[in-house]
């Protein structure tokens, strides 16, 4: 192995463990984070085992199931495929912080009135991209603009009926909360 | 997961000569972070790309557009220049992935997407691509998803993605930035095919960096589309797909573009089909036509026979669709 190749102050010992720690900086789930973590570390291991956020599952670990889906600077990303490292002064969400004050967010009520989950493992991946489109003015309101952008996220149970209709359900508080957003966004310019 | 040193570039130049063979630059990582868990890729240092400033999309004077290396299939796809004058670029990429590796796949990463041949990606197989001489695995093997234009005796893995076959329609070029300075390469010359080497993937060279891909100036009037077809309606990779633009003069086609993916082991541009569409009534015979010599070359293996049927059918249905479209415009334009 070439050593030249290791010109950052990380250098890594090959084959005998993950490299010496770097820091990383990020707000996650509205709190200003600073953490130790291996240069391989992956940000769901990181989420799960080093922060005990248990929410954010791990189903394929190779971004073809969306179990693992939280929001990078408001995004849907896949955690399996992002190290932790790269997320330096970004902002993270996992589903534990998706309920504000203490209330549920849109989508998490509405999956649990539409019954939008079987065993509930990608439950929580199905919430945060659902939780992304509905913030995503590029992303279609009808369902097959919500399907194709729901397509990353894998029920093995095949609940995608009720999710779908959990989706179009919580688009109405969402617009109507949006809406009282933007008022008193409005008063308060004012 | 192999232990890796990881750094982040703090510019383009820094970045170009802090390489070496066994270093990885890394954006959206989707490709590659999945490929180091899979022990196939084992880059010993990852340097992190995505602070470097190559994320802005810009109309230059000559008509061209210049797309920073960074920027992610999503906002490229929605980019209003993109919707406006290359519609069949933002088609491919919508039709590409799924929101979540859209939302994280860069431009230039895609282009250095790697092949979904079950056997590269599995490292007790024999590859040559992957393990050069170590055979392939494929060729014998269960072969429906692999190449059938492109392929050598040494791999017949396909080139997966759709961003790329739109582009390859496009016509565009890269930027590249290594330790010997800028240098521009055309994109139908970027990936390789795989002759005796397939492990040599692409025309980049130690320590080199795409900074940008700049699209050729759109045809005008025009219509495009891109048709993918695939075992599901939705995140699946192309069993074949085609990227057509047509422009019209009057009745008869002007320029013509036509690429496939999903059946060839890089973005495959069918120039000859183009040549025999110029002149000709823009209607289902000529179309045909132009598939039978797209196709003319095709080498299927055991199990994708099928695929040769089914581009064929991908350039009749895409380029009726880019003449409609292209009939549109010249309608309003009058």
């Amino acid at each position: 192995m070439d050593d030249s190749v290791h010109s950052s102050p990380n250098k890594s010992p090959l084959g005998t463990g993950d490299g010496e720690p770097l820091t990383v900086n990020f707000t996650l789930n509205g709190k200003a984070t600073s953490l130790q973590v291996a240069p391989n570390a992956v940000l769901l291991d990181v989420l799960r085992e080093q922060l005990q956020l248990g929410g954010t599952k791990k189903g394929c670990d190779h971004g073809q199931c969306g179990a693992c889906t939280v929001h990078v600077d408001g995004q849907a990303m896949n955690s399996c495929l992002r190290l932790a490292a790269m997320c330096e002064g970004q902002h993270v969400t996992t589903v534990e912080g998706l309920s504000r004050d203490g209330e549920l967010h849109p989508v998490q009520q509405s999956f649990l009135e539409c019954d939008a989950f079987q065993c509930g493992y990608c439950t929580p991946g199905q919430m945060m991209s659902a939780s992304a489109l509905l913030a995503d003015e590029r992303i279609g309101t009808d369902d097959a603009s919500v399907k194709e952008a729901m397509s990353g996220n894998i029920c093995r149970c095949g609940a995608y009926k009720n999710i779908l209709e959990a989706i179009q359900q919580a688009r109405l508080a969402y617009d109507a909360t949006a809406e009282r957003g933007s008022v008193q966004r409005k008063e308060g310019a004012a | 997961m192999r232990p890796f040193a990881f750094s982040r570039a703090d510019s383009v130049d820094h970045a170009a000569h802090q390489t070496a063979p066994t270093a990885a630059f890394v954006a959206g990582g989707t490709t590659l972070l999945d490929l180091v868990k899979l022990d196939v890729m084992r880059p010993t240092a990852l340097v992190d790309i995505n602070t470097l400033p190559l994320k802005r999309v810009e109309r230059l004077d000559d008509g061209r557009l210049k797309i920073g290396a960074l920027v992610t299939n999503t906002d490229l796809a929605h980019h209003e220049e993109v919707k406006a004058h290359y519609p069949v670029l933002s088609q491919a990429l919508l039709a590409g992935a799924s929101t979540q590796l859209r939302n994280m796949a860069t431009t230039a990463g895609n282009v250095m997407q790697r092949t979904r041949c079950p056997y590269y990606r599995d490292p007790a197989a024999a590859c040559n691509r992957r393990a050069p001489g170590s055979g392939c695995d494929a060729r014998d093997g269960i072969n429906r998803m692999h190449a059938v234009l492109g392929g050598s005796t040494d791999c017949v893995a396909v080139h997966p993605s759709d961003m790329c076959v739109a582009m390859a329609a496009i016509g565009a070029t890269l930027t590249l930035k290594g330790p010997d300075g800028e240098r521009e390469v055309a994109f139908g010359e970027f990936h390789r095919l795989p002759g005796d080497t397939p492990h040599i993937e692409h025309d980049l060279r130690d320590g080199e960096l795409i900074t940008a891909i700049t699209l050729d100036a759109p045809l005008v009037p025009a219509g495009s589309h891109y048709l993918k077809l695939r075992d599901r309606a939705s995140y699946e990779f192309a069993l074949a797909s085609c990227a057509a633009q047509l422009s019209l003069d009057g009745e008869l086609i002007g320029e013509a573009r036509v690429a496939l993916g999903g059946v060839a082991t890089k973005p495959w541009r069918c120039a000859e089909a183009e040549a025999a569409l110029v002149g000709q009534p823009a209607e289902i015979a000529s179309f045909e036509r132009a598939a039978e010599i797209a196709l003319a070359d095709a080498r299927p293996l055991a199990h994708n026979g099928f695929k040769v049927t089914l581009a064929k059918q991908a350039i009749v249905r895409a380029l009726r669709e880019a003449a409609r479209c292209a009939g549109e415009t010249q309608e309003a334009s009058a």
